[in-house]
C-alpha cells in the first residue's frame, strides 16, 4: 500500500474546489489529486499514492543520486574489490 | 518508465552491493565470516520486504547483513476487533462498504469482506477515498462506509475524503478509520527487550508526506542509525549501504538516501490535512499489542464521519487463529517460513493471518518468490 508510483502530470483541472491531474505512467493514464503538490505544473513528475499525490519529485535529486551511484561504481572498476571480499555475488537469474 | 528504470540497473545494483561488501569489516577476521552476530537492518515497509524478495537484493548483500523485515504492513497490523466491525457494518442492507482491495481477503474472526460480499453485502473495492465520496454522492439512499486503514502514507487521502464529505455537505458518508504511525512502533521495536533491530531504512513514502524530524530523536535515544530509503532495487541497496556505513562507524544518524522524493520537512499541505482531521490515539496492533499513542483516529469536529459512532459495532469479541505467527513476524523476531504453518495450512489462497494476504506482508512474499526453497 506503500508502493507509490511516479507518474508525470500531463493535464491539472479542478473539481468541486479540488485540484486535480491527469497523471501519465509510462503510457496508462490515471486521475489523480493534486491537491498536496500545489506548485506542481503540466510536465512534472510525482509520487502518487491512493489517488493523491504525495511528492513532487526532484530531477536535481534523482540526476545526483545516480552520480554518486556512477561515482562508485567507477571507484570500484579502478580498484577492484578488496582481497578476501566475497567474488561469488551475482544477480540471481530470476 | 522514468524514475523507475535507472534504478534497476543491474550492473551498478551488483557494484554497489560490491562496496556494500566492503565496507563490511566483520566478515574479514581472519579471512572467514565471523561468527558475530550479523548486522541486523530492519526495512519498516512491507512494500520494500516485497522489492527485496522479489529483485533478490538479499541474496545480494554479504552474510554479515541481516534484512528484518518489519510491521509497515497496514492490512497486517489493522487489528482484528476492526475488521470484526467492517464485516458488522459491511452486512447491513442499508451500506455500501468500500475498501482498498488488499482488504477484502483478510480473515477476521472465521470470515472476511469476501464472504460478506457472497453472501449478499454490497462491498466494492476503490482505488482512491475520493472514489468512495463518488460512489456517496451517486447512491443517496445508501450509507457509504470507507475503511480508513494505512499509515502515514493513506493519511493524506483519508483525511481529504472527509474535508471533502464535509464541504460537500454529504451526510451518508463515513470512514472505519484504523490509522497507525511509524515513529510509535520504532519506539515499541527497539525498546523491547528482545529486541534484535540495530538500524532501521526508514519507509521512503511516510517520509515522502511526514518528513524525517521525528526521527533523529528515536536514533540518538537508542542509538539506532536510520536512512530514508526509497522502493527501486538501487534505492534500497543506496539504503543498505549508508546504514552498514553508520553501523560501522559507530554512528546514529538519519540520513536520507531517497532525496528525490524525501525532505527533510516532509509534505506540509498534506500534514496540515493530516492534523486538521486526526489526533493521535492509543491503538492495537493485529498480532502486536497496544501501542501508546501509535493511531490516528478522527478529531471531535470530524464525529459525524465516524462509522464507529454512526453504527452500533461495540463489543465484538474477536478470535485469532492459534496457528498464526504474525505477531512474532511483525516485530522481525521470527521469519515466516519458521512457521509450521507456512505453505501448508496457510497459503494465499487461504490465509490464516495477514501477513500471508497482503501484497505487503511477509509472509506473502516469502511464499510467492521462495517458494522453490519451502514446497
Amino acid at each position: 500500500m506503500c508502493l507509490g508510483v511516479p507518474g508525470k502530470v500531463i493535464e491539472i483541472y479542478d473539481t468541486e474546489g479540488l485540484k486535480m491531474g491527469k497523471i501519465d505512467f509510462g503510457g496508462v493514464v490515471r486521475e489523480a489529486c493534486l491537491a498536496y503538490v500545489p506548485e506542481i505544473e503540466v510536465g512534472d513528475y510525482t509520487v502518487i499514492h491512493v489517488g493523491f499525490a504525495i511528492s513532487q519529485l526532484s530531477e536535481d535529486e534523482a540526476q545526483a543520486t545516480l552520480e554518486i551511484l556512477n561515482e562508485l561504481a567507477d571507484l570500484q572498476e579502478e580498484f577492484g574489490p578488496e582481497p578476501g571480499a566475497d567474488p561469488g555475488q551475482t544477480l540471481p537469474s530470476t | 518508465m522514468k524514475y523507475v528504470d535507472e534504478y534497476r540497473d543491474a550492473d551498478l545494483a551488483r557494484k554497489t552491493a560490491a562496496e556494500i561488501q566492503r565496507v563490511v569489516t566483520r566478515a574479514k577476521k581472519d579471512g572467514r565470516v565471523s561468527e558475530d552476530r550479523p548486522w541486523t537492518i530492519m526495512e519498516i515497509c512491507g512494500g520494500q520486504t516485497h522489492a527485496i524478495m522479489h529483485f533478490g537484493i538479499d541474496q545480494l548483500l554479504p552474510l554479515e547483513i541481516e534484512l528484518v523485515h518489519g510491521p509497515g504492513c497496514p492490512v497486517c497490523v489493522t487489528p482484528l476487533e476492526q475488521i470484526d466491525k467492517a464485516l458488522a457494518i459491511a452486512s447491513r442492507p442499508d451500506v455500501i462498504f468500500t475498501s482498498y482491495g488488499d482488504m477484502l481477503r483478510v480473515p477476521g474472526s472465521g470470515r472476511d469482506l469476501f464472504t460478506v460480499r457472497a453472501a449478499g453485502g454490497d462491498v466494492r473495492v476503490v482505488y482512491s477515498p475520493l472514489d468512495a465520496l463518488k460512489i456517496a454522492q451517486n447512491n443517496p439512499d445508501k450509507q457509504v462506509v470507507f475503511f480508513a486503514i494505512g499509515f502515514e502514507t493513506t493519511a493524506p487521502a483519508n483525511a481529504m475524503s472527509v474535508v471533502q464529505a464535509k464541504a460537500l455537505g454529504l451526510t451518508n458518508f463515513s470512514i472505519l478509520v484504523s490509522h497507525v504511525r511509524v515513529p510509535p512502533a520504532m519506539h515499541a521495536i527497539l525498546g523491547s527487550p528482545t529486541n534484535r533491530v540495530q538500524s532501521f531504512l526508514a519507509a521512503g513514502h511516510v517520509c515522502a508526506v511526514m518528513g524525517y524530524w521525528e526521527y533523529p530523536e528515536i536514533a540518538e535515544q537508542y542509538h539506532a542509525p536510520m536512512v530514508v530509503t526509497g522502493f527501486e532495487p538501487l534505492d534500497i541497496l543506496q539504503g543498505v549501504l549508508q546504514t552498514v556505513q553508520q553501523l560501522e562507524a559507530g554512528e546514529a544518524e538519519v540520513s536520507n538516501a531517497y532525496q528525490r522524493a524525501v525532505t527533510f520537512e516532509g509534505n506540509k499541505p498534506a500534514q496540515a490535512v493530516i492534523e486538521r482531521v486526526f489526533q493521535e490515539c492509543d491503538r492495537k496492533w493485529r498480532g502486536i499489542g497496544t501501542i501508546p499513542l501509535s493511531g490516528w483516529c478522527l478529531r471531535p469536529e470530524f464525529a459525524e464521519f465516524d462509522a464507529e459512532n454512526r453504527f452500533d459495532v461495540e463489543a465484538i469479541q474477536p478470535e485469532e487463529s492459534p496457528l498464526c505467527i504474525a505477531g512474532l513476524v511483525l516485530q522481525g523476531l521470527k521469519k515466516p517460513d519458521e512457521c509450521p504453518a507456512f505453505g501448508k495450512e496457510c497459503t494465499p489462497e487461504h490465509p490464516l493471518g495477514a501477513t500471508m494476504v497482503s501484497g505487503e506482508g511477509a509472509c506473502a512474499a516469502y511464499y510467492r518468490y521462495k517458494r522453490d526453497a519451502v514446497l
